[in-house]
């Protein structure tokens, strides 16, 4: 006879699954909790992070601050002070290097341990967008390096007797490579397969900036060169260099400013991309 | 209001760097398949490895499942997974996205991102805070309250904005009588006020016959039994367990220890029957009235629990815990 019953059907399921009670479906379906829309959620996370980063971070803080100022000392040996390229450079690449140490490095390391320890689960299961909590947490971590910078900026300027003058442009330089270091940041910590990695690269990615910002381009070897013009703070420390000389060229300044502007958005899509990914296998 | 169907889920192989594989491929939910009423409260039973971690991430819409449905409210969550996080209060095993931040900005935080007004989320910040006699400890960073305070902590952060369904990972691993009883407390408002469901992991037999309603037990990816805790007693009868702990050496010379003997299973010097109340009732009679008494260190008589049932319906006991 061809008559199956339910218990000999292919796949039937454990006994006790079958005592279950099945509920109606599609039916009189739920109303939904209402999605948070991005700037509330950006909000509440950047505003977290922030305080998060204010007890765990200033210590970190401190040595981005002094391994910067240390850098600026070292060099004051051999660099001539003066609006020379060199101290020009010397000042510019020790101020972004803070951002680097921060939205670089410990971004990298703080999505890295989230991804691996399941601490995005608690995001992924609120009804936030992606976007919100990448921004948020980049956005917090490059707020958190302002008085590092300026600091630093500040001290190279009289320690090398540069004109303090266009440090203005840091209101520009800070937020603008901030966004672009943070936003590699964020999408390493979040593509790298092991937390480890993660930390590494980070690590790379900030003893590239010291390298390739601090030493005045004009001394590097020509491949050296190339890797310099391919990382993003770069353009951050020309756009700063510049408004040390006597006449800025601000089109260039501009133009260097809107580079770390791309670069940030790009790499901010990318670790949204990659936080979805991450948050939901 | 919550129905699973069939689900499945493989963890694929892991691989060393050589390529030889190194574990095979685990089957972690194999045709689960139970439903959850309103105003439920239902356990999910096992030891650690049963894939009770692994069916609510796929609830919760962490996790992907490789086939079957699962129904929440009415929406299909394996189609729409972003819709989980609109319906449901995800309490996970880790805390790392909240460590560093203070009890009130977490549970502050999670009320924002749950969708409240920034005065409504205080509000209920500090009415949660309350309920779970987390006030004192509000201006503390998580990291550094003890394991059962800061747990507690993350359930104040679950509980926080009102969600029809809570999904809860062992909501009181490491927490004391006292915070236990405030979170079973804070729960059941939550049922009787606004009939919101619970759907909870545990591996805590005793929490599980004191709380829930309905338990599906879950061995190797399979539910091998979904019952009331009193329904699920009842599989293995009146048996009731007589566990009998000797100083030393059992006293196996002993006609009326050598009787009891092959029934029994050993844990060091702890042996633990099953037996029908008559017999169970001899053979206490028997230890502690001759010889075998001086032998005797400890011995208690109990109804079964639901480790006995867990036993009963061949599941492997090693991880559950009893305390």
């Amino acid at each position: 006879m061809s008559t199956l019953s339910a218990e000999s059907a292919p796949g039937a399921a454990p006994r006790a699954a079958r005592d279950a009670v099945p509920v109606p479906r599609g039916d009189g379906a739920a109303e939904l909790a209402p999605r948070v829309r991005l700037w509330p959620a950006l909000g509440a996370v950047y505003r977290a992070q922030l305080s998060r980063a204010r007890v765990a971070r200033i210590p970190l803080l401190f040595v981005a601050t002094f391994q910067s100022i240390g850098i600026m000392v070292l060099l004051r040996g051999v660099v001539t002070p003066g609006p020379g390229p060199e101290a020009q450079a010397v000042v510019a690449g020790s101020s972004v290097l803070v951002v680097a140490f921060v939205a670089l490095n410990l971004l990298a390391q703080h999505f890295g341990a989230l991804r691996a320890s399941g601490g995005l689960d608690h995001y992924a299961t609120l009804p936030v967008p992606p976007a919100a909590v990448v921004l948020g947490a980049a956005a917090a971590y490059a707020s958190f390096t302002v008085p590092g910078v300026l600091v630093t900026a500040v001290t190279g300027s009289l320690l090398y007797s540069l004109p303090v003058t266009g440090l203005w442009v840091l209101l520009a330089v800070i937020p603008l490579a901030g966004a672009a270091l943070a936003g590699v940041g964020a999408a390493l910590g979040l593509l790298a397969p092991r937390p480890e990695l993660a930390t590494l690269c980070g690590q790379l990615g900030m003893s590239a900036a010291l390298l390739l910002g601090v030493l005045p381009p004009q001394a590097l070897p020509e491949p050296l060169r190339w890797a310099r013009e391919l990382l993003p703070s770069t353009y951050g420390v020309e756009a700063l260099a510049a408004t040390f000389g006597p006449a800025p060229a601000w089109a260039s300044v501009a133009l260097d400013l809107g580079v770390c502007a791309a670069v940030g958005a790009l790499g901010l899509a990318l670790a949204t991309w990659a936080y979805r990914r991450a948050a939901v296998r | 209001m919550c129905a699973v169907r069939g689900l499945v889920k493989t963890y694929p192989a892991q691989r060393s760097r050589r390529r030889a594989p190194v574990a095979a491929p685990v089957r972690a939910s194999d045709g689960v398949t139970l439903s959850v009423r309103r105003g439920e409260l239902f356990g999910l039973l096992g030891p650690n490895g049963a894939g009770k971690s692994t069916l609510v991430r796929q609830l919760t819409g962490l996790l992907r499942p490789d086939a079957g449905e699962i129904t929440v409210l009415g929406h299909d969550l394996v189609r729409h997974p972003e819709r989980a996080a609109r319906l449901l209060a995800y309490l996970g095993q880790e805390s790392t996205a909240l460590d560093e931040l203070t009890v009130w900005l977490a549970t502050e935080t999670t009320a924002r991102l749950r969708g409240l007004p920034l005065a409504d989320a205080r509000r209920a910040t500090g009415a949660v805070l309350e309920e779970l006699d987390l006030t004192a400890l509000a201006a503390r960073p998580l990291k550094r309250l003890s394991g059962g305070q800061r747990r507690l902590a993350c359930v104040a952060t679950a509980l926080v904005g009102e969600r029809p369904l809570l999904v809860l990972d062992e909501p009181t691993t490491g927490m004391d009588p006292v915070a236990r009883r405030a979170v079973w407390a804070a729960v059941g408002r939550r049922r009787g006020e606004r009939g919101t469901s619970v759907v909870l992991v545990t591996h805590n037999v005793m929490e599980a016959e004191s709380v829930l309603d309905r338990v599906a037990v879950l061995d190797r990816g399979r539910v091998i039994a979904c019952d009331t805790p009193g329904g699920l007693k009842a599989l293995v009868g009146d048996d009731v367990r007589l566990e009998l702990v000797w100083r030393d050496e059992p006293p196996l010379h002993l006609p009326e220890v050598a009787a009891l003997s092959p029934a029994a299973r050993r844990t060091g010097r702890r042996w633990s029957l099953r037996l029908p109340p008559d017999a169970a009732r001899a053979a206490v009679t028997a230890v502690t009235g001759g010889a075998a008494f001086a032998a005797l260190d400890d011995f208690s008589l109990a109804t079964p629990s639901l480790e006995d049932v867990y036993l009963a319906l061949g599941g492997r006991t090693e991880g559950l815990v009893k305390a």
